[in-house]
């Protein structure tokens, strides 16, 4: 593509009538990732973390309302038809405590190995340039194929949570049987959803090689989907202990 | 190399590439404009057919016949959401905003092409599942466009109840989805892309106001998509999150224990909010073309960028005061109260700074400039029947009354309207390298002033006089019957004021084709939008990177050779 470094003026861009002008140059606009010689990966990657920043914010904001719908939901009185009284129809759900705890502990683990893939990805980014040079070797690439493990990882969270819901199912507690049991499968299953958004993300970043992207692209897809994993993992144990210790 | 980083995409070749699945923002930014274009021609023509059965009750229409009670209700929702939702939220943000706003801060594209493509196509399948609802069984939901449980959360609760509340709901959610993946794109432009020198205090306040809404979008649709999955579940399901134990035509429904008032608290929470994401961005160009066509600068730039995040802070504090009928506690309604007359600060500050922007300026009356006018007019007298509504006194008599759309069609409907008027008159140059025709643009702006005026105004009369709203006949209520001569001059002022929007139409198409071809700067505007070709290329400033020096309303600069000094001129203003 024919392009060109711009011819940035020499004098820094700091004069105005108002007041809001006398700007460090750099302090003002996204200016920064336009520096001639700054790597253009590090600009996309810092673009790509406030995205992901804002979608938290708006993921956030969805369990907030969820976690107000479960606490008013909680609380509200029913008038029982039989017998013409106002009672409470939230029934505890017993949860499969279990199995619950052995997903989670999946999730943490998950989200260690993914850590380890990202950093694995920034360390062959700085090696790169080294290892290039002819005559210098780095030693045998020995790594261990943590994105491969995060993706399967996630898959068995997946389905221990499916687990979890038959095992929900065959003690009686559907979607509608009570208030408490839809929000359990509410949650979890939203939950379910976003990670599975997750796993998406990683078998892209994986088969980047497959689909001719740029290797940059995969390390900053493997890089926001890991904090995006990160939350995902906080989002679980607080889902775990607002139907744990809230019921 | 620089303008590949930021603009990844190479311009592209084929039709299909170029103006159907554009990752282009300048493309994008049309394709909503012109979706919400359609959307307000739907929906005005139902709120047409509203008018004419309100005082013509018995009159049978060409093609739809006889108009039903529950079929009044099925226009009374749809035309509530497809305004809302595809007209007042698509085109100030999804519309001007995708188009303007990386070029006015300097930037090649939005930060995230693919998902502004995404957000624009399920924007688009979301208008389409909507409109669907109008042909499945049972037609149309009828629970307005507030969606209040129980009414939208029982399948059998009416005609439009079925199918078509579940399409009605399903629309709504992706809508969520889109908004939020453009709420995503804003903010990161905003904060990521804006060229060396454009601080944020030197961003137009156009800039400003798409900012401010993204953000109120990101924080606002989250919490409605979560009501709106909720809502799903009780309907299809079988939960009770908002559905209380009763009966339907005598059966008991199956539910209970839900609250009817957390779907509110729910909805109000993201319809508060919602209000000012249709608002703001009409006062955002309602800054920029004030100052413009009054070659001064904006009075109180950092009031007005204040004013307008003090709105949208305050804006998340008071939903309840939709909700005063709700019975809720006197102290709680106290709290929504005051917090909703504070928001009267901010709003005055802005008038009070248009104003003042006005004042003793070399005033040019074009077309932009006549609607940003009369949106201050509109959001003046729409806003001063807002602190009434606030107190819940007040509120708890006029609140089923006509008083309210009276109240929000003015300053949220038209108001809101008008901002996109003359967004489209003043950027239409730009973005097709024309000009409207100004004659037409006159006719077309009295009409529809003096004619919206004439709609909306008696509403507040009716509404104290008793008017119910949401009635699909007034003929048994005796005592409104010396009403009626006003409400049919209302029905033939939305016949004048729809004609009138022929005329916009038929300009904005001819002046596509055969307007005289327009400069680079026809208005002797001073963003950076003004400094690129007519219309702008691909990466919107062709490879070349705007520096910025200035301000965004540098007019009537003493000292400077011209009565203008654009954004990236260099320093040739002296500090005085």
């Amino acid at each position: 593509m024919a392009s060109f470094t711009p011819a940035v003026s020499a004098h820094h861009p700091t004069t105005s009538r108002r007041r809001d002008s006398g700007l460090p140059p750099g302090a003002g606009g996204g200016g920064d990732g336009r520096r001639p010689g700054s790597p253009d990966y590090r600009a996309r990657l810092r673009r790509a973390r406030l995205g992901l920043a804002s979608a938290l914010v708006s993921i956030l904001m969805l369990f907030i309302a969820f976690t107000s719908a479960y606490i008013v939901r909680q609380g509200l009185p029913t008038l029982d038809p039989s017998t013409n009284k106002v009672v409470h129809d939230w029934i505890p759900v017993q949860l499969p405590t279990a199995l619950f705890l052995f997903n989670t502990t999946v999730l943490l683990l998950s989200s260690v190995t993914i850590e380890l893939a990202r950093r694995q990805l920034v360390r062959q980014a700085a090696l790169e340039p080294v290892a290039s040079i002819p005559g210098v070797s780095l030693g045998k690439d020995r790594e261990l194929p943590w994105l491969g493990m995060t993706i399967v990882l996630g898959l068995c969270f997946l389905t221990g949570q499916w687990l979890a819901w038959n095992d929900l199912a065959s003690r009686g507690f559907y979607v509608a049987t009570g208030p408490s049991s839809s929000f359990v499968y509410l949650l979890t299953g939203v939950h379910a959803v976003h990670l599975l958004g997750g796993v998406v993300a990683l078998l892209v970043a994986g088969s980047t090689v497959l689909l001719h992207r740029p290797l940059e692209s995969r390390r900053i897809v493997v890089d926001v989907t890991a904090w995006y994993w990160h939350f995902m993992a906080l989002l679980w144990i607080y889902i775990l202990a607002l139907l744990e210790f809230a019921r | 190399m620089v303008a590949q980083e930021s603009h990844e995409h190479a311009a592209p070749q084929g039709f299909i590439r170029k103006y159907v699945f554009s990752l282009d923002h300048k493309v994008i930014g049309l394709q909503y404009y012109f979706l919400a274009l359609t959307a307000v021609l739907v929906g005005m023509f139902l709120s047409l057919l509203m008018r004419i059965h309100v005082v013509w009750p018995n009159a049978s229409l060409p093609l739809l016949g006889d108009i039903k009670p529950e079929t009044y209700l099925s226009l009374v929702t749809m035309h509530g959401t497809i305004m809302v939702f595809f007209v007042l939220t698509t085109a100030p943000q999804g519309g001007f905003g995708n188009y303007i706003l990386p070029i006015q801060i300097g930037a090649p594209d939005m930060a995230f092409p693919v998902l502004n493509m995404l957000s624009f196509w399920t924007t688009l399948v979301a208008y389409l599942v909507m409109l669907a609802a109008f042909f499945v069984v049972g037609g149309a939901p009828l629970h307005g466009w507030t969606g209040y449980a129980p009414l939208s959360a029982l399948q059998s609760a009416g005609p439009g109840e079925g199918l078509g509340a579940d399409l009605w709901i399903t629309s709504i959610a992706l809508f969520c989805v889109a908004s939020l993946m453009g709420a995503l794109n804003f903010i990161t432009t905003t904060l990521d892309m804006r060229a060396r020198g454009m601080s944020m205090m030197r961003m137009p306040l156009t800039c400003w106001s798409w900012f401010i809404t993204a953000i109120l979008g990101l924080l606002a649709f989250g919490v409605l998509l979560s009501a709106g999955i909720l809502l799903l579940l009780d309907r299809n399901i079988g939960t009770s999150f908002f559905v209380p134990l009763g009966t339907v035509n005598g059966q008991l429904t199956g539910h209970k224990g839900g609250s009817p008032l957390l779907w509110q608290h729910l909805f109000w929470f993201f319809g508060h909010p919602e209000v000012y994401i249709a608002i703001l961005p009409g006062m955002g160009v309602a800054s920029q073309v004030l100052s413009t066509f009054s070659r001064k600068p904006i009075f109180g730039y950092k009031a007005m960028v204040y004013a307008m995040l003090s709105i949208g802070l305050l804006g998340f504090m008071v939903w309840g005061h939709h909700m005063f009928m709700s019975g809720m506690s006197p102290y709680s309604a106290f709290a929504f109260s005051v917090m909703t007359m504070a928001i009267g600060v901010p709003s005055a500050i802005k008038t009070f700074n248009w104003l003042g922007t006005l004042h003793k300026g070399r005033l040019r009356f074009q077309a932009p400039m006549l609607f940003a006018i009369g949106f201050v007019s509109l959001f003046v007298s729409g806003g001063l029947s807002g602190p009434f509504l606030a107190q819940p006194a007040l509120d708890i008599p006029l609140h089923d009354t006509a008083f309210v759309p009276g109240h929000f069609h003015l300053i949220m409907g038209v108001a809101a309207i008008f901002g996109i008027f003359a967004a489209t008159y003043y950027w239409f140059p730009k973005m097709f390298g024309r000009m409207m025709n100004e004659r037409l643009a006159r006719i077309h702006f009295f009409f529809t002033l003096i004619g919206t005026y004439c709609v909306f105004m008696p509403m507040h009369y009716l509404g104290l006089a008793g008017q119910p709203r949401r009635y699909s006949q007034l003929t048994e209520l005796t005592y409104l019957h010396h009403l009626l001569p006003l409400n049919r001059f209302m029905t033939y002022a939305a016949v004048v004021t729809i004609a009138a929007q022929l005329v916009f139409l038929f300009n904005l198409f001819w002046s596509i084709f055969k307007g005289v071809k327009a400069s680079d700067n026809p208005w002797e505007a001073t963003t950076l939008e003004w400094t690129t070709a007519t219309p702008p290329p691909h990466d919107n400033f062709a490879g070349h990177t705007p520096v910025v020096y200035n301000g965004p309303y540098e007019y009537s600069v003493p000292g400077a050779p011209r009565d203008y000094v654009m954004q990236s001129d260099p320093a040739t203003v002296t500090a005085h």
